[in-house]
């Protein structure tokens, strides 16, 4: 198994800690290490094992069960695509589809440099706006196939700047 | 005891509250069929959906496995929509599973199987895409094959309530769900200890010893000499294969078998028992005096020697070093005994037959070769012989009993029998330190107190003004507490048995399943008792020796004289004992 930094070791130690109290502090130890590292690691898995006292494979399934939770680093943006009932007969498949097909990865999947990471999302509650995007926070309303292009060049511009 | 009314099937009765649908209607003499409730509650997650029942009360149909009784419940198990719904579960079941029932290896056993044929499932109801299926048959011990898996939970329950430990778990959701190691990894590469627990509750061919038996046809085919020895627990509990009562004693229609299945010499591992005590007790006694590792802790589980190394890398030297029982026995048929019989060491094909998966790792440890030869060639689990026996067209009921080979390694006492079953080990060698000890047998030759399926059992005695402390535990949840006890340098212990399966050998991952519904002649609670008739049946066959301390076997003391001059002695070390090294739970990938 790889070895975390002393430094990671640590946080993730006082972010188990913080919740050493509650009756159930998986779902939030979990939260707060996807929310600073960005995924959630088997040797991260190990550590939270220890503190908790909840085997490995319950926290694997933790982790997989939940879409929130990434096993992989994930991109600098992540392209979340609404894919519930109403975007999804607005055309949302159609909408992740153009942009798996420019990125060139697949839904879940990061590019190679790091930057982009495509997640099919279910209802995120932008019903009223459908097909929605939702890119690091920022939500794209009524997203139309042939806009997919310049939302990423959009990015890839920031990302330069 | 708070009693409630209830109909079942219209049908007045008064049960205990606080039960399960499910478990009342079985007092009241009712089987609903059910897959994922196991023992009590063990298992009932309440998602197979077999159990489905009308009560009243209730909205729609209710899982009788999880649904409480109460005051005046009338439960109808027999109406066309719980009928219907029972049916329907099943094919839905049936509709994600492989259907190669014939050519499965549990398919006398399969529950699956049992409740489509009760529930009267019908073919290709609901036909559709399949799971994506993982086999892992990487380990020596346990295959996994997720196309058979139902997701009942079973396992996942076994594996922590018996060992604390959670090997496996649920994975993924929706239609990727699976149950397996973190990651979907393969057994050995994750923190399992092979003991195959997870395999003696599976209700499918999900999870299933990995078969050697092809390995004995080879060894036979090609001339060797093969020779078989069994473990005690193996006697008490093969009759079940055969249809026989829990705790029915089969040893000499076990040997009779044997002898027809064309084994050259049919041995029995309480010789490799005795030894062991007599190793085991010196090996004590000498780290009491010299001050050696205490507590020392036994070392004939294979499981539990797994575990250590696994999560306790660290306290390794508590671990007695001696060999277990059938390596032990294995190391002597090849170097001490084929030379007797002018039998080349490399012609000679070891067999063990033992009530665990684990053993079936063991065999393969680089640690346990002499002289270039693995002491044990290939190990089947008892189910796997009722399996050969049947196989072979021996009517195993209508044997005469007949007795193990009479050699120069085949005598056993007591002592090597009682190994089967938790506190054994530490009785055995009680009674030898005793004898060491004080200079003469230990009055009444039993030791109670280290006897009884508690997890974790305690004694302490006097032996000629030398006290021993001793501690038994079988489990690797109530292990885990007596290892931190050491870790932390608190444990008071000299001497502590610790053995895999809860129970010890008689309930060991390699035995006969105990299922209600295969055993329709049994008690209704014989999922409480059948561990206490098993070991009844080692203690009995205790009782009837003669010799029943190893010290005593006439042929361990000639092993002495003739070969191996004392226990613990050079000669000794280089066959009888063996060491351990740390591994890491999760190994790189």
């Amino acid at each position: 198994m790889a070895h975390l930094s002393e430094a990671a070791e640590a946080q993730i130690i006082e972010i188990c800690d913080r919740y050493k109290d509650e009756r159930t502090p998986l779902m939030m130890i979990l939260s707060d290490i996807q929310k600073e590292y960005g995924y959630i690691p088997l040797e991260v898995q190990e550590l939270v094992s220890k503190k908790t006292g909840k085997s490995v494979a319950e926290i694997y399934g933790v982790v997989t069960f939940y879409s929130f939770f990434s096993l992989a680093p994930k991109g600098k943006y992540i392209i979340g695509c609404c894919l519930g009932t109403a975007c999804y007969v607005k055309g949302a498949q159609q909408v992740i589809d153009k942009f798996s097909d420019i990125l060139g990865i697949k839904p879940g999947e990061t590019t190679e440099d790091g930057l982009f990471t495509i997640d099919a999302l279910r209802c995120i509650g932008a019903c009223g706006i459908a097909p929605a995007v939702s890119i690091n926070g920022k939500v794209y309303p009524k997203v139309e196939v042939s806009a997919v292009q310049g939302i990423i060049d959009e990015l890839r511009g920031g990302a330069n700047a | 005891m708070a009693l409630v009314n209830i109909k079942i099937e219209g049908v007045p009765y008064q049960v205990e509250a606080g039960l399960t649908i499910l478990e009342a209607a079985k007092q009241c003499g009712y089987t609903i069929p059910s897959l994922c409730a196991f023992n009590h509650g063990e298992c009932n997650a309440g998602s197979c959906r077999v159990c489905l029942v009308e009560a009243t009360g209730a909205r729609g149909l209710v899982a009788s496995c999880v649904y409480p009784i109460n005051e005046g419940m009338e439960i109808t198990i027999s109406s066309p929509k719980a009928v219907a719904a029972r049916r329907a579960s099943v094919e839905l079941l049936l509709s994600n599973h492989n259907k190669e029932c014939q050519q499965c290896e549990k398919n006398e056993y399969c529950e699956l199987l049992n409740v489509a044929r009760i529930t009267g499932a019908r073919e290709g109801m609901f036909e559709g895409v399949k799971s994506v299926t993982t086999i892992d048959q990487l380990n020596p011990a346990i295959v996994r094959d997720t196309s058979k898996c139902i997701l009942c939970g079973r396992c996942v329950a076994r594996c922590a309530n018996a060992h604390g430990m959670g090997i496996l778990g649920f994975e993924n959701r929706g239609f990727s769900a699976m149950v397996g190691p973190a990651e979907n990894r393969n057994f050995s590469e994750s923190p399992c200890i092979m003991c195959g627990q997870c395999v003696s509750v599976c209700p499918t061919g999900a999870l299933m010893e990995k078969s050697e038996i092809s390995k004995v046809d080879a060894a036979m085919a090609a001339g060797k000499y093969v020779v078989v020895q069994t473990a005690p627990a193996v006697r008490a509990a093969l009759g079940e294969e055969f249809g026989m009562k829990i705790g029915t004693p089969v040893t000499g229609k076990m040997v009779a078998a044997l002898r027809r299945l064309g084994f050259k010499k049919v041995l029995d591992t309480n010789y490799g028992a005795d030894l062991t005590i007599m190793e085991e007790a010196t090996e004590l006694l000498t780290r009491m005096k010299e001050g050696g590792a205490l507590p020392m802790i036994t070392s004939c589980s294979p499981g539990w020697v797994n575990y250590a190394e696994i999560n306790y890398g660290e306290q390794l030297a508590h671990l007695s070093s001696c060999k277990s029982p059938h390596e032990m026995m294995g190391a002597v048929l090849k170097h001490y005994y084929a030379a007797k019989i002018g039998v080349k060491p490399e012609d000679m094909f070891v067999v063990s037959i033992m009530p665990c998966t684990a053993k079936k790792f063991e065999k393969d440890r680089e640690q346990l070769v002499t002289e270039g030869l693995k002491d044990v060639d290939a190990v089947l689990t008892t189910r796997e012989l009722g399996k050969l026996i049947k196989r072979s067209g021996i009517n195993f009921n209508k044997l005469p009993d007949e007795e193990f080979d009479n050699d120069i390694v085949s005598d056993y006492t007591g002592a090597g029998v009682i190994f089967g079953v938790t506190g054994g080990v530490m009785e055995a060698a009680l009674r030898t330190a005793a004898f060491v000890l004080t200079g003469k047998e230990h009055e009444g030759v039993k030791f109670e107190e280290v006897r009884g399926f508690a997890g974790i059992k305690e004694a302490e005695f006097d032996l000629a003004g030398q006290k021993i402390s001793v501690a038994v535990a079988s489990g690797m949840k109530n292990a885990k507490v007596l290892l931190d006890e050491i870790a932390a340098g608190t444990s008071k212990y000299h001497f502590i048995e610790i053995m895999g399966c809860p129970g010890g050998c008689i309930n060991g991952g390699g035995q006969p399943y105990v299922r209600d519904c295969f055993l329709p002649n049994e008690d209704i609670d014989i999922i409480d008792t059948y561990k206490a008739k098993r070991a009844a049946a080692l203690y009995s066959e205790d009782e009837r020796q003669v010799l029943r301390q190893s010290h005593n076997n006439p042929q361990i003391k000639a092993l002495y004289d003739e070969f191996l001059g004392a226990p613990n002695s050079h000669k000794a070390h280089e066959l009888l004992h063996t060491s351990y090294a740390a591994r890491v739970p999760f190994t790189e990938k």
